[in-house]
């Protein structure tokens, strides 16, 4: 094995555990395609990224961040669904971002290239999963009393709307860190897949985290090493490496 | 600094949705230590009136909570899906980082004294939340408004969907909970015999308030009039129970 593989593996498995870990959340919060909207909206952030020459993770962090402040506003401030607004966004990020992207870059910026990870990538994206662990790690339980009774979170002076802040924001580093990897149409794919594996196969908080971080790193260790030996594009690999981990879990479901 | 008599002084409280009014000119005191039932039909306000003192919705009047007031708010039900990936040590866990503590916790409501039941005990804890029928997952709410010992417990309709045993141990627990020193009870109930057992006051509620005192006093044909409707019989052995089945028209 090669030092750049080790390297891209290193890093895959990072974004791997922090979208695992992350996105159990999101799916007992029903709202994994949030994640995956979001991750639509890092397009424009690219592209805009790409042609004044910046780091295209920065550029994509900045477009979500932003989205993530008018997703949460909106929720607070309309009578609209989350979900809805969501819907709003993507599409609009999505057009304007195909619109802004430069064609040579468009398939790298919708689908990832693994071969373009630098070495600055792979400190920020360690950077990332230690912020995102960090913080996670200490808002997880308001969250989750939040996700089984918002009224019984308020009760106990929780501010969830400053937590789903939080979480949003959380969520929007991952998609960044994730983008360069897979591409801004496949970064959800990561955020639900294996949380909603591991949900399949838990009884407690515990394992159900544990095991969504672990196929989060699984599938993206696998499906490098697979993409390499078959010379396949990654992004698809990792992804479809994810889903076989899902629908194996069938077999195994606790009732 | 003299200790307040009032645990929680509400004067003028109104609540309204959408220019829609839900409580009008509510005010009634809560002596510490004392027990309140708050009674009324189905869209009285009630739960209304409890999420506005546990300040969960805006509202104008006042709602005062004595400084030491420390509140365990039991809500009427929880939809917990199936498949959530929750025990209950994780759920209480939320709130209480000691496992003593659970433990004493979930004793106090009786989990340990059933030895024969399925999920006694430790048992109880490995439980997924999801599969807790509807009188254990009630007593798991109870025990988790205890943690952190509140001084105040607010119940939202304790026995709402339990059968009738979940229902008498639920309410031999507040019976039980009554004798400890300096804990409030405050609990909604559209039984009107669970109200003359164990509360001290009564707050009758429709919309505005109709009556407010002990129960002898203020459960009077009149007032259940007032409050249900002239469809409210009372029954023999003094037992009052607002009009609901059929087989009971022999009675009045």
């Amino acid at each position: 094995m090669d030092n750049n593989l080790i390297f891209l593996l290193l890093v895959g498995a990072l974004v791997g555990a922090a979208s695992g870990y992350l996105g159990s959340f999101m799916v007992l919060k029903r709202m994994s395609l949030v994640g995956d909207a979001l991750s639509h909206v890092a397009l424009p952030g690219i592209a805009v990224a790409l042609t004044i020459g910046a780091n295209p993770i920065l550029g994509a962090l900045v477009a979500l961040v932003i989205a993530t402040f008018g997703i949460w506003y909106l929720s607070d401030h309309s009578e609209v669904y989350p979900e809805a607004l969501v819907g709003v966004f993507f599409t609009a990020s999505l057009s304007i971002g195909l619109l802004l992207t430069p064609e040579p870059d468009l398939l790298e910026a919708l689908f990832g290239n693994i071969d373009e990870i630098s070495m600055l990538d792979g400190v920020m994206v360690l950077a990332g999963t230690l912020a995102i662990f960090t913080v996670t790690a200490a808002i997880s339980k308001k969250l989750l009393l939040g996700v089984v009774s918002e009224d019984l979170a308020k009760s106990q002076k929780v501010n969830i709307s400053k937590i789903n802040l939080i979480y949003l924001l959380l969520v929007a580093v991952v998609v960044a860190l994730g983008v360069k990897f897979l591409g801004t149409l496949l970064t959800g794919a990561m955020v639900i897949v294996p949380a909603v594996t591991a949900k399949q196969l838990s009884k407690s908080l515990k394992s159900y985290h544990l095991l969504s971080l672990g196929f989060g790193i699984a599938s993206a260790v696998l499906g490098i090493l697979l993409a390499r030996n078959f010379g396949i594009a990654s992004g698809p690999a990792v992804v479809l490496t994810s889903i076989a981990f899902f629908i194996a879990s069938h077999f195994f479901r606790k009732k | 600094m003299e200790p307040k008599p009032n645990i929680l002084t509400v004067s003028g409280l109104r609540v309204e949705f959408d220019n829609h009014v839900i409580l009008e000119d509510i005010g009634f005191e809560v002596v510490r230590d004392d027990t309140l039932a708050i009674i009324g039909p189905n869209g009285a306000g009630k739960s209304v009136l409890f999420r506005a003192l546990l300040g969960l919705i805006p509202f104008t009047g006042k709602v005062e909570w004595a400084e030491d007031a420390k509140i365990g708010y039991v809500p009427q039900k929880l939809a917990v899906a199936k498949d959530l990936p929750l025990t209950v040590n994780d759920f209480f866990h939320f709130k209480e980082k000691k496992q003593a503590k659970i433990y004493e916790v979930i004793r106090s409501v009786g989990f340990l004294e059933q030895a024969k039941h399925l999920h006694n005990d430790k048992r109880v804890l490995n439980t997924r939340m999801g599969d807790l029928s509807g009188g254990e997952l009630q007593r798991v709410l109870i025990a988790y408004a205890l943690l952190g010992k509140p001084n105040v417990l607010l119940f939202d309709e304790p026995t709402a969907g339990i059968d009738v045993t979940g229902e008498e141990t639920i309410y031999d627990l507040i019976h039980k909970l009554q004798a400890e020193d300096d804990l409030t009870i405050i609990f909604i109930s559209h039984e009107l015999q669970v109200v003359n057992h164990y509360a001290n006051n009564v707050l009758c509620l429709n919309k505005e308030k109709i009556s407010f005192g002990p129960p002898m006093t203020v459960v009077s044909r009149e007032t259940l009039a007032k409050l249900y409707g002239e469809d409210v019989h009372l029954h023999k052995h003094e037992e009052l129970t607002p009009h609901k089945h059929p087989e009971e028209h022999n009675h009045g």
